[in-house]
């Protein structure tokens, strides 16, 4: 494949699309094929058929268009025009509005917040391209990163593009991304592996879910561009079984990339070499743990290592190895067509470029958006995210799942980056933010997610393993009302012991949601022990015993 | 190496081994694969006995602890076969705050079985899932398999009884 042959096919989709006159986009992401969008789509084909369209209307499924509440969404191109809620039964009118009026009972403003506060970056082509055609990806732009990587660019000079971009890890960590992939392109030995690892275990966020479903190209392509910049020439996708429409659809992507030989062996008659292979997560949350995840794609239990050595030394059988999070690998590709200096515009002064969030809980638009980093959280959530549905109060944004912590009202102002949520004791994390209103009671709130770091500590280091039971059962008291002063303050105890002394990441924070709330919402904790009450009204506290 | 692996008998001479077989197969029996067989024993036989453990891990020159630890050590495979139909209730964030207890306390009310649980007669399996990724219709349930949105608990029940309906 060479440059001109890639242009050849995207224009010549071009040129298919410019033979119809409508194409009509219907989200068959996870979210709005639960609302059975896959339905509609069909009735929308049947539809163009019996009016006698089939040859100037287009009836195609894309990927996630953000806004998954109003779901199932249908777009009309070329006007743009965006349904929201629509079902079989709406067909008739939305192939009539083609040539007439749009259908106001179901159009949903794209002059909102919600789509104008947002940057696509890595959701460029989602909800745009039909997720199992890569044409559709090349017609978009895509793999001319990676051609114009390996034809015209040095291995090091991709990684230097990358460095000048200042992407970091969007696992959750930050670590900047340029320096891991130098750490492993200049570790010693002639067999690496990159893993991509899209295990994403925390409840309440599926960034990476619906970059996969709908632009999986752009994962592989990310991949192929860091392997070609780390001298890998194998690489795996670790992906959650749970996810088996994005399991499919990289399926199919790994088959249309292979079958163009963007994938295999001599990738554009040069030396240079690579294929993907996927491995299927098994619902182990301790595995989005690098080195717990490398043990299953071993084959073994998902168990975390000491580190040193890290992944970048002696990973995957011992080789050096390469791991990005699904999200850093999308933002590859746009860095190396357009420069890392461009992407380096947006964002803060230590966080560039934008960030995928899940926006759900208590909020009025729940779905997923992107944002330039350095946005505030008052703008994502009352101004993106439309508020608090009714008419209830913002209590706490809970951000990084089991790792990460609730963010009162206070920091609302505060600008959303990886710096200033450590800072307010919180983290990044993978990009879950779950909106909670005063119906949530935030000692019930740690409670749960000590309740999951305690079934999914791996056993292998005993703070981890006892501490995180011994915890959940003092939350428990706490909640029970039958705590007193003492429990609180092992608690804290705890929280101090297990982040200090665990082996991985699971364990070192897996106090931080207790942390956090102890912290904003101690008057709760202390509404509980002292008064024997839940000020939320969640908690059923034993009576007071005379 | 191959005269060691035709040794290893299939369990029975059910077809669906074949497919099991060509999961190894196509990872040249490598030990590594362990979990992509795993994998498609409990596709192909909704979950993973002792024959099939025994199989894949001779077949894989694996020790049967190791099989066997794998296969305890991740939620996602089974050691009991599934009820006739399943009902996973999503515990995640999201749910969680939007009601997923209550419609778990309901499903357990209505079915007798506690979660993780299968009625006696082998027909209802009422399990819970960390986070479905459905987020954004919360609380959700899955009805065999089924993503079902935005679940209240009325409309959990008729679904449960649906199948109560069926049975009788």
């Amino acid at each position: 494949m060479t440059l001109e042959e890639l242009r050849e096919i995207a224009s010549k989709e071009k040129a298919s699309r410019q033979q119809i006159s409508h194409c009509l986009n219907i989200c068959m992401a996870a979210g709005c094929l639960s609302a059975h969008s896959d339905a509609v789509k069909e009735s929308l084909a049947e539809e163009v058929a019996t009016v006698g369209l089939r040859g100037s209307c287009r009836v195609q499924g894309v990927g996630c268009m953000g806004l998954c509440s109003a779901g199932p969404l249908v777009s009309v191109e070329p006007t743009g025009t965006l349904y929201q809620g629509v079902g079989p039964d709406d067909a008739t009118d939305i192939i009539r509005s083609l040539t007439e009026e749009p259908v106001t009972r179901l159009e949903c403003s794209r002059h909102i917040p919600f789509f104008e506060r947002q940057v696509g970056v890595v959701l460029e082509n989602s909800g745009r391209i039909d997720p199992e055609r890569i044409e559709d990806y090349i017609a978009a732009g895509g793999y001319e990163a990676l051609i114009k990587a390996i034809t015209e660019m040095k291995p090091n000079e991709v990684t230097e593009q990358v460095s000048k971009s200042g992407l970091r890890g969007r696992g959750g960590a930050g670590y900047p991304t340029g320096l891991k992939w130098g750490t492993v392109s200049k570790a010693p030995g002639n067999t690496k592996y990159v893993i991509c690892n899209a295990d994403e275990g925390d409840p309440g966020a599926f960034m990476d879910r619906s970059v996969l479903e709908s632009d999986p190209q752009r994962v592989i392509e990310g991949m192929v561009i860091a392997a070609y910049a780390v001298g890998a020439s194998h690489g795996y996708i670790y992906v959650r079984a749970e996810y088996p429409l994005a399991v499919k659809r990289l399926q199919t992507a790994i088959r249309q990339a292979r079958h163009l030989e963007l994938l295999g062996r001599e990738i554009c008659d040069t030396q240079f070499s690579f294929d993907v292979d996927l491995r299927l997560g098994a619902g182990a949350f301790v595995c989005g743990e690098e080195t717990a995840l490398i043990a299953s794609i071993e084959g073994r239990r998902g168990t975390p290592s000491p580190r040193p050595p890290y992944p970048a030394q002696s990973g995957l059988w011992g080789q050096p190895t390469l791991i990005n999070n699904v999200e850093t690998y999308a933002n590859v590709p746009p860095i190396i067509r357009n420069g890392g200096e461009w992407y380096a515009t947006r964002g803060t002064r230590k966080s560039k470029g934008t960030k995928v969030f899940a926006l759900t809980g208590r909020i009025a638009h729940t779905g997923l958006i992107e944002v330039p980093m350095g946005m505030t959280l008052r703008e994502i959530i009352f101004d993106v995210g439309g508020g608090i549905p009714e008419g209830r109060k913002f209590k706490a944004v809970q951000t990084g799942g089991p790792s990460g912590g609730c963010i009162p009202e206070p920091f609302l102002d505060m600008s959303v980056d990886y710096d200033s949520l450590a800072q307010a004791g919180s983290i990044m994390g993978s990009g879950g933010m779950i909106v909670m209103d005063e119906t949530s009671c935030m000692v019930d709130v740690a409670k749960f997610f000590m309740e999951f770091c305690m079934s999914e500590s791996c056993g292998k280091c005993i703070p981890c393993r006892a501490g995180t039971a011994q915890m959940y059962d003092l939350l428990a008291k706490i909640t029970d009302g039958t705590a007193t002063h003492d429990d609180l303050k092992m608690l804290e105890d705890l929280c101090d012991l297990v982040k200090f002394t665990s082996l991985c990441g699971l364990g070192q924070t897996a106090p931080n949601p207790v942390l956090s709330t102890l912290r904003y919402f101690r008057d709760e904790y202390l509404a509980h022990i002292e008064e024997k009450r839940c000020p939320a009204g969640v908690c059923k506290l034993l009576p007071i015993a005379d | 190496m191959s005269i060691y692996l035709d040794k290893v008998a299939q369990p029975s001479d059910d077809k669906r081994w074949k497919l099991v077989g060509a999961t190894m197969r196509r990872n040249g029996y490598r030990r590594d694969a362990l979990i992509e067989a795993l994998h498609t024993v409990q596709q192909s036989f909704g979950y993973l006995d002792e024959p099939s453990l025994r199989y894949v891990a001779s077949s894989l020159r694996v020790p049967l602890s190791q099989a066997y630890g794998v296969a305890t050590f991740y939620h996602f495979f089974s050691l009991r076969p599934p009820g006739e139909h399943t009902c996973v209730v999503c515990m995640g964030t999201a749910c969680y705050i939007k009601g997923a207890p209550q419609l778990l306390a309901e499903a357990e009310k209505a079915t007798g079985a506690k979660a993780g649980e299968t009625t006696p007669d082998g027909r209802v399996s009422i399990l819970t899932a960390r986070c479905l990724g459905s987020c954004s219709l919360a609380p959700a349930v899955v009805f065999d398999g089924v993503v079902a949105g935005k679940v209240a608990p009325a409309g959990m029940l008729a679904e449960l009884h649906k199948w109560k309906k069926h049975d009788a």
